[in-house]
């Protein structure tokens, strides 16, 4: 694992990377796209990605029973069927942890709060860290953080590092994910070289956006965050993982990203444990389509709560 | 990890089930006749062969065998309809009836591309996503200059040459049919077309579509046969233009055949094309571009990117990374959705390609092949690298025609080229880089007729497609294309 | 003999892909050439010409970086279009240029293919009129045809629909977005093949007509500064000659019709081209 001392090491790392030909990239990302997935192995898509999913709300108007709501379907997505697995986690604001937390219980889905300012990341360090502690002591299972786009855009990748280093460290035991914002970091080089800052700085996870830009996950920007991963595990000895969010509405999209997982990295990171989806109405969707492979019909959208 | 997490034994894994695209939809006869003049019929002979699906060894349909007088009455035919109805026909004419074709090919598309996968062995995804769409283009392309010769550079008013025979391989059935006849039909010439003897139905379809499209009879005439046929319409006296696409070996017989006649002649041969990789390639897109450039179609490509020139000094990563990405692959039912690479074409070409593999072991290279499991019935060959491979190795030399990749290396880019020339073909190679002056360096001192730049296999009716030396000479596609059937 | 009521059909403007009356709410009347009552058609306003340049400039980057295959494909979906309907467009051309059908009907055949000449433009154009440039040291140069972008069109008056599609089609193959004003005594043609162009899958905003009073409107356009090429085919060489000078305030290219234009011409499709010429180095 390599220790870095200096921004200068660090744009040398960063530098010895190899670029990424766009082309090429979004044409494999489009070959596996055509990928078939039918019958069995579409149920056990379905199934995984719903346990995958980190059920979101990340509204100016949350309110502790918008909250609510949202806890109880991702403990039981489906009351009908509790063969139907619970989500991930449930993704909120900080100040909505505590809520969130009491709602949850001893429930297996964890708590994920955004912080670092989300989404802009546009404050004081101290702010941020401050940000940080607060969701962390709020009862927040896992952190996703903000990468300084301003800072990265401008070269200053050493400060953007260091903000990672410090955030992990005011997480405590709580798991960090680090959002790239790859929609504002626009080429596919830049995807390649935040993944590693994240990951060296000591990301559990690197998330592809807030969600709240006009371009948020795209297959291409995840497969090349796929292979930073993948790169990292094997130079690094360090396996990290993914997770992509925003603008995934739709069991199909949902289940190409699995197809991107499986033939980049491989299998092991076919576990929430590795790999996440940033959602709130992919959910039902995945209930849909579940209800759909088993009945034989299309079903309506009526059949699942609204939230 | 955090322990609030939910155990799900059933993870971490996704085997796909089989997505089999349906046989049903090719709508195939039990047998074919030969298609002249409009209208399907028997060969003089009656004779008749077998075409065989690869995967499973099964046949499919029975053809006809075309011999020498059907020959002839292919010809006769073709020149009947160039001198009566094709030569004056406007360009403006000829334009909408490849317009139309071309309509007609993307409508029955789906059909076309599972008879192009049962009688190749091909990925239904192969036919399916480039094949066909490629077919397809070609006709809107070539459409598109019939109307407007006199600006295609060739001057006022480039006249055809009259009739053409066109004798076409077995790698893309379709996709070769469709370079040969959409630029003839075009520059208002008549055609006679062989299909290869082991690849007959989708261009039998194509006749159809013909009918459909309500071309003049006798405007486009398809004879199925095997090498007896070819040779008998090459020899032909009523023939003005050959054009072949195939084996270095016959194209040579061909051009030594018409050398002392009238026949205006083009050859698209054979090729050891050399995909060249600096060590600041893009990596991950590098790596899919070699297997794209050996393993699509099987490597029954003319154009394949079948030796793999990498700098010495990313030569092991480079080569780490490609064994573990070939043993992704997906071989097996071409039928599937999800299969990468498909069966051989003919047990003749699978006991050429074992051949020339066992030389690659004996020569002293090193083997690595896939270990995906084969199908028990029909002609499969697992993807094979061989590094360490010098430059004098057989397996460096000659073309293989199968998912085979020979791994050489180099030091500087002046050695690169050398290395990549040094052969009597010329097709097509590749350059990996992020460095645009040196890949435009490499680029215009490879020998070779296409160079693709950080990709590979990339073909488009617009692109002139063709080889230098004993590759042929002509150029398929483009404004280029259209030379090949006029008389400047 | 029906008693039955034909329901009449209400000529509108093309803007943005959908099919507006004038914001200024005004009609004229369109007379067949025998004088006999045709339509109510938009009289368009200076503001509607706005809103389709807005529109023009908004499609145009799109149109441009779809493939010149998908253009092609558009442009030729479009002379199916007309053929399918080519009774429809032969009555009118009839009525509007006081022609008997046999003359329609071979111009309405003409028309169309010209359509089918245009489709197949699109992927050749960068073919004839681009190329590399042996220049003299190691350098790869090539120049490649790029549209000017948003082009008016003042539509020829008494051609109603082979004169459109000539004016119309040639900017819109190499990539431009188009600004019509259409014939104003016989726009009716023109607004059918608008109306054809929503089921070819033209994208929004890349063929614009607006109807209405041709003196009132050109200047508009003429002046209009976001307004790339300006073809004067519509108005008479005194009117183009005013018409030009405003256009020079923009450096608007200016495309003036020759008295006998052959049909095999490319003035009109060089017309709205820009030569862009890039040079890279060659060096290991």
């Amino acid at each position: 694992m390599p220790t870095i001392e200096s921004e200068a090491q660090l744009k040398a790392l960063l530098t010895s990377l190899s670029g990424v030909d766009a082309v090429g990239a979004e044409a494999r990302a489009a070959k596996l796209s055509t990928r078939s997935i039918k019958r069995s192995t579409k149920l056990a898509a379905i199934e995984m990605a719903i346990s995958m999913v980190d059920l979101t709300t990340l509204e100016g108007a949350d309110t502790p029973g918008r909250v609510t709501s949202l806890c109880t379907k991702a403990m039981r997505p489906d009351p009908r069927d509790l063969t139907v697995p619970s989500v991930a986690a449930v993704c909120v604001y900080p100040d909505l942890v505590a809520h969130a937390r009491s709602v949850l219980g001893a429930s297996p889905v964890a708590v994920a709060s955004v912080a670092t300012s989300f989404p802009s990341g546009r404050a004081s360090l101290n702010v941020k860290l401050m940000d940080v502690r607060e969701a962390v002591s709020s009862g927040a299972d896992e952190v996703d953080m903000v990468i300084d786009r301003g800072a990265f855009l401008s070269g200053r990748i050493g400060q953007v590092f260091d903000e990672v280093v410090a955030v992990k460290a005011a997480c405590g035991d709580a798991h960090l994910k680090v959002i790239l914002e790859t929609g504002e970091l626009v080429t596919y080089d830049n995807v390649r070289r935040a993944s590693w800052i994240a990951m060296l700085g000591g990301a559990d996870f690197i998330k592809t956006s807030t969600g709240k830009v006009t371009v948020n996950a795209t297959l291409p920007a995840a497969l090349v965050m796929l292979e930073a991963v993948r790169d990292f595990a094997e130079t690094a000895g360090r396996t990290i993982g993914v997770k992509v969010a925003g603008g995934i509405r739709t069991t199909k999209d949902a289940i190409r990203y699995l197809v991107l997982v499986n033939e980049t990295v491989g299998s092991t990171w076919l576990t929430p444990h590795l790999f996440r989806f940033g959602a709130s109405s992919l959910l039902n969707d995945l209930l849909m389509q579940r209800l759909k492979q088993q009945r034989g019909a299309y079903v309506r959208a009526d059949e699942f709560s609204g939230d | 990890m955090s322990d609030r997490q939910l155990a799900n034994s059933q993870l971490g894994s996704l085997e796909y089930d089989p997505a089999p695209e349906s046989a049903a939809i090719a709508r195939l006869k039990p047998s074919y006749g030969l298609f002249i003049d409009g209208a399907f019929s028997d060969a003089d002979s009656h004779e008749q062969f077998a075409s065989v699906n690869p995967a499973n060894e099964e046949s499919l349909a029975m053809v006809a065998q075309a011999g020498a007088l059907d020959v002839d009455r292919a010809v006769a035919s073709a020149r009947r309809a160039y001198d009566k109805v094709w030569s004056k026909t406007t360009g403006a004419q000829r334009s909408k009836y490849l317009f139309r074709i071309a309509r007609l090919i993307q409508e029955r598309s789906r059909e076309l591309a599972v008879v192009e996968t049962l009688d190749n062995g091909k990925p239904i995804r192969e036919s399916r996503d480039v094949d066909i769409p490629l077919a397809a283009a070609h006709f809107f392309y070539y459409g598109g200059w019939a109307d407007k010769l006199e600006h295609a550079g060739f001057g006022a008013n480039p006249k055809p040459l009259g009739v053409a025979g066109q004798i076409i391989p077995w790698n893309f059935p379709l996709l070769m049919a469709a370079w040969k006849l959409a630029p003839a039909l075009a520059a208002g010439n008549t055609c006679v077309l062989k299909p290869a003897e082991t690849t007959p139905l989708s261009a039998l379809v194509l006749a159809e579509i013909l009918e459909q499209a309500e071309l003049p009879p006798g405007v486009v005439n398809i004879i199925t046969g095997d090498g007896s046929t070819g040779a008998a319409l090459v020899d032909h006296p009523d023939v003005d233009k050959i054009a072949f696409t195939g084996s270095t070996e016959v194209g040579r017989m061909i051009q030594q055949r018409t050398a002392a006649s009238h026949k205006h002649l083009t050859l698209e041969l054979g090729g050891k094309g050399a995909n060249i990789v600096f060590e600041d390639a893009p990596i991950d897109e590098m790596i899919e571009g070699i297997i794209d450039g050996i393993f699509f179609n099987q490597g029954h490509v003319c154009c394949a990117g079948s030796r793999l020139l990498v700098q010495e000094s990313v030569a092991d990563e480079v080569l780490r990374r490609l064994v573990r990405r070939v043993e992704q692959l997906r071989v097996g039912d071409p039928l599937d959705k999800n299969t990468d690479v498909g069966a051989i074409n003919s047990a003749a070409q699978l006991l050429r390609i074992r051949e020339l593999t066992a030389f690659g072991e004996s020569e002293g290279a090193t083997r690595y092949t896939s270990s995906c499991e084969l199908p028990q019935k029909g002609y499969w060959f697992a993807p094979t690298v061989f590094a360490d491979v010098a430059q004098s190795h057989r397996i460096a030399r000659e073309e293989i025609f199968g998912p085979v990749l020979s791994v050489l290396t180099f030091r500087t880019p002046e050695e690169a080229v050398t290395k990549a020339n040094n052969t009597n073909y010329g097709l097509a190679c590749g350059v990996w880089s992020e460095k645009g002056s040196r890949t435009l360096w490499v680029a215009e001192r490879l020998r070779a007729g296409v160079i693709w730049a950080n990709t590979y296999n990339r073909f488009d009716a617009t692109s002139p497609f063709g080889g230098m030396r004993e590759s042929g000479f002509g150029r398929e596609g483009g404004r280029h294309g259209l030379e090949a059937y006029l008389d400047v | 003999m029906s008693d039955r009521l034909d329901v009449r059909k209400t000529y509108k403007l093309l803007i943005n892909g959908a099919f507006p009356r004038s914001e200024s709410g005004r009609s004229y009347e369109v007379t067949s050439a025998k004088g006999e009552f045709l339509a109510n058609v938009a009289q368009g306003s200076r503001k509607d010409v706005r809103d389709a340049v807005t529109a023009a400039r908004a499609a145009q980057a799109k149109w441009w970086n779809a493939t010149a295959y998908n253009r092609g494909q558009v442009i030729y979906r479009l002379a199916e279009m007309a053929e399918s309907r080519r009774d429809e467009l032969a009555e009118h051309v009839a009525l509007a240029e006081g022609v008997n059908a046999r003359t329609s009907q071979k111009t309405v055949s003409a028309s169309i293919d010209r359509l089918v000449w245009y489709a197949g433009w699109t992927d050749k154009v960068a073919q004839v009129l681009g190329g590399t440039n042996p220049v003299a040291g190691p350098f790869f140069n090539f120049s490649i045809p790029v549209p000017s972008g948003v082009v008016g069109v003042l539509c020829l008056q008494e051609s109603s629909l082979a004169g459109f599609v000539d004016a119309v089609l040639a900017p819109l193959c190499v990539g431009n977005t188009v600004v019509a004003l259409a014939s104003e005594t016989r726009p009716t043609p023109a607004v059918l093949l608008g109306e054809m162009t929503s089921s070819s899958d033209f994208p929004a905003g890349v063929l614009n007509i607006v109807t209405g009073i041709t003196d009132e409107l050109a200047p508009v356009i003429a002046a209009h500064e976001d307004v790339d090429g300006l073809d004067l085919s519509g108005v008479t060489p005194e009117t183009g000659d005013v018409l030009a000078a405003t256009a020079a305030n923009s450096i608007k290219r200016v495309y003036r019709p020759h008295e006998k234009e052959s049909d095999n011409s490319l003035r009109r499709l060089r017309a709205f081209v820009e030569t862009s010429t890039v040079w890279h180095t060659i060096g290991q």
